[in-house]
């Protein structure tokens, strides 16, 4: 029974959605299509992408947020300069292996969790009856 | 090897080829953690979680030595699932151990629950499956079961950003 199937299927399905979701919505806007194909030719920081596109930094900022968020672009701060560069959705099959097990296993632990103070809260209130 | 995943609470560790690790710490004594693996009653209000979006249908266990279990999931009777097995080992409240019968290359499924301060619970789960193979297509059937247009969607996404380099 610990290979659920179904469960895990259903999960994975959520998941799916929900990173997809994501993705065509970063992908929805010119600019951070823009982006993409700039950093698809090398990796480039917050600044000189927004001096390529004619935009604020701010403006910038939030585009790559976005991006990082669908998972299509990862950055990395060194020093005052933060690089973005293409990927980090492709993350290494083994950790995605191992994460997806994470997610089954804590969402299911925490539902535990409120069985348990259920059970907690019973008991005490029974033994409050028996006194 | 030695993948790990830790959110600071459930801690997930492939310990070796055939073996997966799962630890928690609960915040209850041993004898309540262990009910609630051991009763059916309250084995289904935990097990299958309401964010899964997969009920459990039927749970009958009987956790004893020699005794069996089964659990069913699904949407509904048509599209259901029965998982079952026979407890290896019921020793109360500190150790539990079943096999999964419904794939011939089910795991061994151990479980302690050790006494910590606090009145807290230790849980370790260990699978140890009987290949390399078998706990690396542990989720089989959900990749294959993945709707077809999400896999074509991703292979789109995959195209844009190898033409994108």
């Amino acid at each position: 029974m610990t290979s659920i199937v179904a469960l895990i299927l259903n999960y994975m399905v959520q998941y799916e959605a929900a990173r997809l979701d994501a993705s065509f919505a970063a992908l929805s806007d010119a600019t951070r299509r823009g982006v993409l194909e700039q950093l698809g030719r090398g990796d480039a920081s917050i600044t000189e992408l927004a001096d390529r596109f004619h935009m604020t930094l701010t403006g910038m900022k939030k585009h790559v947020g976005v991006l990082e968020q669908a998972g299509l672009v990862t950055t990395e701060k060194v020093g005052r300069v933060r690089t973005c560069r293409l990927g980090g959705r492709g993350f290494e099959e083994e950790v995605a292996w191992i994460e997806e097990r994470h997610r089954i296993w804590s969402s299911r632990f925490d539902a535990l969790d409120q069985v348990i103070e259920a059970m907690k809260r019973k008991e005490k209130a029974d033994g409050r009856t028996r006194e | 090897m030695g993948e790990r995943v830790s959110d600071g609470r459930t801690t997930v560790e492939r310990k070796s080829d055939r073996e997966l690790v799962v630890t928690r710490v609960f915040d209850g004594p041993v004898r309540l953690v262990f009910d609630a693996w051991t009763k059916a009653e309250l084995f289904q209000l935990w097990w299958a979680p309401k964010s899964s979006g997969v009920p459990m249908l039927a749970c009958e266990m009987d956790a004893r030595t020699g005794g069996g279990y089964s659990v069913t999931f699904g949407k509904d009777a048509e599209n259901a699932m029965t998982f079952y097995g026979k407890y290896l080992e019921v020793t109360p409240p500190s150790r539990l151990v079943w096999t999964n019968d419904e794939s011939e290359q089910g795991a061994i499924t151990t479980v302690t629950f050790e006494e910590e301060e606090g009145d807290r619970t230790l849980l370790v789960l260990q699978e140890l499956y009987p290949s390399k193979e078998a706990l690396d297509e542990s989720f089989v059937g959900m990749e294959d079961a993945m709707p077809e247009q999400f896999r074509q969607l991703d292979e789109l996404l995959a195209a844009r950003a190898a033409s994108a380099a």
